[in-house]
C-alpha cells in the first residue's frame, strides 16, 4: 500500500516537471535586449567645474572634471543612459542586497544610480570636507542631511519609483540622479553608448531609455532566445 | 472745478467704478465657476489636534478662503494671486513640505508645528502672525491645511525631535560651539562671522529652484521658526526642509548643539544678549589667540 502511494508520487512528480519543461520552450532569461543610445543635433557642451573654493577636493583631480547632464562619447553616444523594462516585466522586484553611493572629490560617484523601490542605499562621504546630501524627490518625500568628514554611511530607501536628482548645497556643482526603478532589468550606458539588459526571458517588452535632459524614449521589442536589439536617438538641444 | 480738475476727477472716478467693476466679476466667476475648496470628501472628515483643540477641516475652509487664499491660492500650491509679488513664495501645501517642523527631514511635521506656525508667521517673509484668529480658528486651519495632499492620510508625522534641557552658558561652551561651526561648515552659507556671505551663499537655491538666502546672523533679525534658545536648537537639528539647510540630527550630540546653539548666539551683535556679552569679554582678552573661522583654519576644510 505504502510502496504504491510513492510510486504514484513519484509519477505525479515526474510528470509534472516534464509539463513544465514543454510549457516553457527555451530557459527562462536567457534572452537580452541590446543597443547604442545617440543624439542628432547640438548638445550643450559640458563645462569644466571650478573647485576652487574647496581645495581639498579640487587636488582630487588632475584635470577639472566637467558636469556631466548630457556626458558625450565619439560616435555622438550618449552616456548616462538609463535603459529599463518598463512594461511586460516579471523580474525582481526585491534585492537581497543594497547599493552604495559615494561623495568623492566632491562629485557624486556613480553620476546615475539606479536601484528597486525599498532597496536599500548607503550614502558614504568619503572627502575631507562636509556634504549635504539633498535628494530633490517629487514623489518620494524630499529630504536634506549634513554628512560631515568621517560621519558614518547615511543609510536609507526610496518607496516609490522615480528619478530623483541629488544636490549638494554647499558645493552647488555637486549634482546626480537616483534612478528608483520597479525592475531589476536595467543597464546605463556607458561612455560608448551601449547598453546591456541582461536575464529576460522570451517574450514582449516595453523598454524605456531616459536621459536626465532629454526626457524618456520608449519602444516595444520582442526577445527570443538570444539578444534582440533596441536603439534610441535622442533630439539634442544646445541649451 | 475748472475743465480740467473735472476731467481728472472723471477719469479717476471710471477707474474706481472700472477696478470696482473688476472685482465683482472676479468674485461672481469664482461662484460660477467649479469652486476647488468644495471639496473632496478628506476634507470633511480631516481633524487637527493641538493641545485639548480639535480642528476641523470644514471650518478651516472657510477661513482659509477668506484670509489664506490670496497667497496660497485656491489650489492650496502657493500661487494665489498675490503670489508673483511675494519673494520667499507662499508655501505650496500640495507637496506637503514644511521648513519648520519639530519632526526628522523628509517626515510630516506635527499638527502642533502648523499650529505653531500659523500663530507665529514667519519674520521677513510676507505671512503674518495669525494670533487675531482664535485657537480653535487655527486649529480648523490646521485641519484644512491637511486636505492638501494625500500624505496626510497615508503618513503619520514623525517623531517629535526630544530637546535635552539646555546646559549651562559658560565660554567653554561657546569655544566648543565655534569649533563644530568651523567643523560642520556652516560658515560655507552662513559665512565665517555669520554675515550670509559663505563662499556657497550666493549659489543657494531652495527645491522649486528660486534663489534663497542664508539666515544673516549679524542683522538680529529673529528666527523664522521661532525665537529661543530651543528654537534654534531645533531649526539645525531638523533642518528646514525645502531649503539648502540640512539637517544635522545624525551628525550632532545633544549637549554639542547646545554648545553650537550658545556659539550662534555671539554672532547675533546686533541683538543683545547673554551669550554675546560673555563671548565680548573672553574676545578682548584672548581674541588674537582665535583661529579666525574659514578655509584656512584647522578644522574639516583644508
Amino acid at each position: 500500500m505504502r510502496m504504491k502511494f510513492f510510486a504514484a508520487l513519484a509519477l505525479t512528480v515526474a510528470m509534472g516537471s516534464a509539463l513544465m519543461v514543454f510549457a516553457t520552450p527555451p530557459p527562462a532569461g536567457s534572452g537580452s535586449i541590446t543597443g547604442k543610445v545617440t543624439y542628432t543635433g547640438t548638445p550643450m557642451k559640458m563645462k569644466p567645474i571650478d573647485m576652487s573654493k574647496e581645495p581639498s577636493c579640487a587636488k582630487q583631480h588632475a584635470t577639472p572634471i566637467t558636469t556631466e547632464n548630457v556626458a558625450t562619447g565619439p560616435g555622438n553616444t550618449l552616456q548616462w543612459v538609463v535603459v529599463y523594462i518598463s512594461a511586460g516585466d516579471e523580474g525582481t522586484t526585491t534585492a537581497s542586497q543594497g547599493v552604495r553611493y559615494d561623495q568623492k572629490g566632491c562629485q557624486y560617484l556613480p553620476h546615475v544610480l539606479t536601484m528597486l523601490a525599498g532597496q536599500q542605499l548607503q550614502i558614504y562621504n568619503d572627502d575631507q570636507t562636509s556634504h549635504n546630501i539633498h535628494p530633490l524627490a517629487k514623489v518620494n518625500q524630499e529630504w536634506n542631511k549634513s554628512q560631515p568628514p568621517g560621519s558614518p554611511p547615511i543609510d536609507t530607501k526610496w518607496d516609490k519609483p522615480e528619478f530623483i536628482a541629488v544636490k549638494c548645497n554647499i558645493h552647488p556643482w555637486m549634482h546626480g540622479y537616483f534612478a528608483v526603478l520597479k525592475t531589476s532589468h536595467v543597464s546605463i550606458t556607458g561612455e560608448d553608448g551601449t547598453f546591456d539588459i541582461k536575464g529576460l526571458s522570451p517574450g514582449k517588452y516595453t523598454v524605456t531609455a531616459w536621459q536626465e535632459q532629454y526626457g524618456t524614449k520608449t519602444q516595444d521589442v520582442t526577445v527570443g532566445a538570444g539578444a534582440a536589439t533596441a536603439n534610441f536617438v535622442f533630439t539634442a538641444t544646445p541649451y | 472745478m475748472t475743465l480740467k480738475k473735472f476731467a481728472v476727477t472723471f477719469a479717476l472716478g471710471s477707474m474706481a467704478l472700472l477696478t470696482a467693476g473688476a472685482t465683482v466679476s472676479t468674485a461672481q466667476s469664482h461662484v460660477n465657476s467649479p469652486d476647488p475648496l468644495l471639496g473632496t470628501p478628506s476634507v470633511a472628515t480631516e481633524t487637527s489636534n493641538i493641545d485639548g483643540i480639535t480642528g476641523h477641516a470644514e471650518s478651516g475652509k472657510h477661513l482659509y478662503r477668506r484670509f489664506c487664499i490670496g497667497c496660497h491660492g485656491p489650489d492650496g500650491n502657493g500661487q494665489g494671486m498675490n503670489a508673483q509679488w511675494i519673494d520667499p513664495k507662499p508655501r505650496d501645501f500640495t507637496e506637503a513640505t514644511f521648513k519648520c517642523r519639530s519632526t526628522p527631514t523628509g517626515t510630516l511635521p506635527t499638527d502642533e508645528d502648523l499650529y505653531n506656525a500659523i500663530t507665529r508667521g514667519f519674520v521677513t517673509t510676507n505671512m503674518p502672525s495669525w494670533r487675531p484668529l482664535n485657537p480653535q480658528q487655527r486649529a480648523d486651519l490646521v485641519a484644512f491645511i491637511k486636505t492638501w495632499s494625500p500624505r496626510w492620510a497615508k503618513e503619520k508625522p514623525g517623531a517629535s525631535l526630544n530637546i535635552p534641557p539646555e546646559t549651562a552658558i559658560t565660554i567653554e561652551s561657546i569655544l566648543h560651539g565655534r569649533e563644530l561651526f568651523q567643523k560642520l561648515e556652516c560658515w560655507k552659507c552662513h559665512g565665517p562671522e555669520g554675515h550670509a556671505d559663505g563662499p556657497s551663499a550666493s549659489t543657494l537655491t531652495d527645491s522649486k529652484g528660486n534663489p534663497i538666502l542664508p539666515f544673516n546672523f549679524s542683522t538680529g533679525e529673529r528666527f523664522m521658526c521661532g525665537d529661543s534658545n530651543r528654537d534654534l536648537y531645533r531649526i539645525f537639528m531638523t533642518g528646514l526642509d525645502g531649503s539648502p539647510m540640512p539637517s544635522f540630527a545624525d551628525v550632532i550630540q545633544p549637549n554639542d548643539a547646545w554648545d553650537l546653539v550658545h556659539f550662534l548666539r555671539t554672532l547675533q551683535v546686533a541683538l543683545p544678549n547673554q551669550e554675546l556679552t560673555l563671548w565680548q569679554t573672553y574676545k578682548a582678552a584672548h581674541g588674537k589667540d582665535l583661529k579666525p573661522i574659514g578655509p584656512d583654519s584647522a578644522g574639516g576644510a583644508q
